[in-house]
């Protein structure tokens, strides 16, 4: 059921794959298709209906160019609207205050996550800002959320102000006099949970924003939000000046249409997204990316980044030399493998690769075998390494006995070794792989824009046939062919 | 009529109706010809109420199908088709706690973060402590304070509660748990675990070893495994249902956050989707806020209109 949106639109790229242009009725076949995706993502309706109306306009207008395969056109112009109603190319930064105290206020539901989300943005803060942060334990309603707040703290090593016998407003009001007092720089107020519809409670939190007049109010928001997300979005968007929303969980396999019901009612940017359990899972947000979540499209350009952000350029240009070459060596693979265990967990970068994502989710990952790939490798000597041809049945007995393991898992990855080889060999000649792993090559310009535009088209970039495929489609050749072949007929 | 449901859940299912059925009303005004027009907005209200485009979908087909060949034919004929309808999905299985044919009764409690599961695992203790002895397990050993909250619930509704440190092995706690429940000859044993989003591998496999060592000291245990799902989430419940169930034998769902403006509509496209019955439904965040589900009184509550309301 998670796949439908990207089967909608694929089925749409073959719908038009035989056809010149958008013609009124194959566009309405395609929203419809589009219409029940987004809304199985769990876009509002209303927002659904408004977003359609919108693809319908710009598809009929002038924006569609004769000669560009229609399907690609129709998917660039949803992705492309999907992107600008979540608040364009770039996540605004956190603002800060000119002097004193910056204050940060958080609100949501119960269960969005917003005391983690305090802690991470508190990391966050620190890391990239260099600030000091004062952590406020304001939810005085749930049972031990400030004993919550004080771990986390703890766990940070910032301080956190909690107090007892008080209200709520009055605890923040006196947490930014502290604040003051004591030079910290930001001071982010945990507000308990609470139900839109719960008037005293949105009445008190309405009074924390007013006695600490924060300069950022971010709307904590669960990203398997329903289509009742509007409504809770624009009842605290009423109350609270609203600055921003951050999105959590987005580590499941929600959609996230939620997003887009909140950034339309609020009309409030995104501004950060939430990963994951531990601290350190927390992002800025990319509206592209997001359009791209909710299309079904994976995330080339995450991976791409991510990859650029571990591989020491210099070792991956000699790698990719030496697959290139043929030369590559159980050195260079124990390499390879420390440089793709440093980018995070296997399942998170195989799951930004479009098409990929689906089956990733339903296949169990062993990071063991990582493991037991690298003391395999380095239970060899040097020659070893070098020359695997050398490795007879006893070298391999011993190999196995030095690492802990099975003969038999020694042959399966001198196995994986020799196919893997064989493929970079398959992959040189397209120059697919090179792009995704070597960070010189990938991002050069008009490479990297190939890579979207491919990605765009739904391209599935590790299977061939579909590489080649677009490349021939998209072809100025291939584009004059299919012109002749239409004159002929 | 309503039986078990109570102020408190029919309050909240007020607001449910007002977006379903309020609408729904609207739509199909009392004594008036179907038309396609009419067809076309009651299935948009559907989607609105968050029953999800394939329940939708089916729902209408059979609609469509029912008006085409002028089964029904006025508006109030489709309300009570609807009505049916509905009805069809919800009922069946019974939203009775299973027993164990002797000894503790064990209850896995599990679902994603945030969707409520240590206040609920409150709620349920509360009602069953007055059917013999609870003991609860904090089996939540991942996020901070966890077991705090759980203490503080096990001492406000005066029942025993099973910790470790934080840190600790899930398992380990629930093995404590299920030895004190069987020397302490507890009726109950409640086994709370941390939230985990079920697209975590290693999670998920933590849960099948929680249930695993239950299992080597009561072979049929857990009795009751209970997922607990968050009204206001959409359609990625159904995703949440499936996949714990590939580790979990579910046998029941809880339903929090009922009250506000949440939507009973998932109800309806969740038990379309995946045949678990409901079988708590939480309803605000005091201990006694929580009621056994009631299938037929919650689609009597749903579709009770002014008329018959008396």
């Amino acid at each position: 059921m998670l796949e439908s949106l990207s089967k909608g639109i694929q089925s749409l790229i073959t719908r038009f794959a035989g056809t010149g242009k958008l013609t009124e009725e194959n566009v309405k076949d395609a929203l419809r298709e589009v219409r029940l995706a987004l809304l199985e993502a769990d876009v509002n309706l209303g927002v659904t209906r408004a977003f359609i109306e919108r693809v319908k306009t710009r598809a009929m207008g002038k924006e569609v160019i004769e000669g560009v395969n229609p399907g690609q056109m129709m998917v660039k112009v949803i992705h492309d609207e999907l992107t600008q109603l979540m608040g364009g190319p770039d996540a605004e930064p956190i603002k800060f205050a000119g002097g004193g105290p910056t204050v940060i206020l958080m609100a949501g539901l119960q269960g969005a996550g917003k005391t983690t989300t305090c802690g991470k943005l508190a990391a966050l803060i620190r890391k990239k800002h260099e600030k000091s942060v004062l952590l406020v334990a304001a939810d005085l309603q749930r049972p031990a959320a400030v004993e919550q707040l004080k771990v986390l703290g703890a766990q940070l090593g910032m301080p956190v102000h909690t107090e007892t016998g008080m209200t709520p407003p009055s605890v923040c009001e006196r947490a930014v006099a502290r604040a003051k007092a004591e030079r910290i720089d930001v001071v982010i107020l945990d507000t308990a949970g609470r139900l839109h519809v719960d008037d005293a409670l949105m009445t008190e939190v309405a009074e924390v924003s007013r006695r600490t007049q924060p300069h950022e109010v971010f709307l904590v928001c669960d990203a398997m939000t329903g289509q009742d997300a509007v409504n809770s979005a624009k009842a605290f968007n009423d109350r609270l000046p609203l600055t921003g929303v951050i999105l959590t969980k987005l580590d499941g396999d929600a959609r996230g249409g939620a997003a887009l019901s909140v950034r339309e009612v609020t009309g409030k940017p995104i501004r950060f997204v939430g990963l994951g359990e531990k601290l350190d899972k927390f992002d800025v947000f990319h509206p592209a990316r997001m359009a791209d979540r909710i299309l079904g499209m994976g995330d080339v350009v995450s991976l791409v980044e991510k990859a650029q952000e571990v591989i020491d350029e210099r070792t991956a240009r000699a790698q990719a030399e030496k697959m290139f070459k043929g030369t590559f060596s159980l050195d260079d693979f124990l390499r390879l493998l420390q440089q793709v265990r440093k980018m995070g967990s296997m399942k998170d970068i195989l799951g930004m690769i479009p098409g990929l994502g689906a089956q990733m989710a339903n296949m169990p990952l062993d990071e063991r075998e990582f493991t037991r790939s690298e003391a395999i490798i380095l239970s060899m000597t040097p020659l070893e390494r070098l020359e695997p041809d050398v490795l007879s049945n006893s070298r391999r007995a011993r190999v196995a006995r030095g690492a802990g393991v099975t003969l038999e898992q020694v042959n399966d990855l001198m196995r994986s070794f020799k196919e893997m080889k064989k493929q970079f060999g398959e992959l040189r000649k397209m120059g697919v792989f090179g792009k995704l792993m070597d960070p010189t090559k990938g991002l050069q310009k008009d490479k990297e824009k190939e890579l979207m535009r491919m990605q765009e088209a739904g391209v599935n970039l590790l299977d061939m046939q579909q590489v080649k495929a677009w490349r021939q489609f998209s072809g100025q050749k291939a584009r004059e062919d299919a012109r002749k072949q239409r004159k002929r007929r | 009529m309503f039986g078990k449901l109570t102020a408190a859940l029919k309050e909240g299912l007020r607001k449910t109706k007002e977006k379903i059925l309020g609408g729904i009303r609207a739509i199909l005004p009392f004594g008036r010809d179907l038309d396609a027009d009419l067809v076309d907005q009651l299935e948009e209200h559907l989607y609105s109420a968050d029953i999800g485009p394939r329940t939708v979908g089916k729902i209408m087909e059979a609609v469509r199908a029912a008006w085409k060949n002028r089964t029904i034919k006025t508006t109030d004929e489709c309300f009570a088709f609807l009505k049916a309808h509905v009805k069809g999905i919800l009922s069946g299985e019974s939203t009775a706690l299973r027993r164990a044919a002797s000894g503790p009764t064990v209850v896995l409690v599990a679902g994603v973060n945030g969707t409520g599961k240590t206040t609920s695992i409150a709620k349920i203790a509360n009602r069953l402590k007055k059917d013999g002895p609870v003991i609860l397990a904090a089996g939540d050993t991942f996020r901070a304070a966890a077991s705090e909250q759980l203490a503080l619930w096990a001492d406000r509704i005066g029942v025993r509660l099973i910790r470790q440190d934080k840190g600790a092995d899930p398992a380990a706690v629930a093995f404590d748990a299920v030895e004190a429940a069987l020397s302490s000859k507890a009726a109950w044993l409640v086994i709370d675990t941390a939230g985990r989003l079920h697209t975590q591998e290693n999670l998920m496999a933590e849960l099948d070893k929680v249930k695993r060592i239950i299992r080597k000291r009561i072979p049929d245990a857990p009795h009751e495994t209970l997922l607990v799902l968050d009204a206001t989430t959409g359609q990625n419940a159904i995703s949440q249902a499936v996949e714990f169930g590939k580790v979990l034998d579910l046998t029941g769902l809880v339903l929090t956050k009922l009250d506000g403006t949440a939507k009973g509509g998932a109800i309806i496209g969740i038990r379309d989707q995946v045949k678990i019955p409901v079988k708590f439904v939480g309803v605000g965040e005091k201990v006694d806020d929580l009621e056994t589900f009631d299938p037929d009184g919650f689609v009597e509550a749903l579709f009770e209109t002014p008329e018959t309301k008396g």
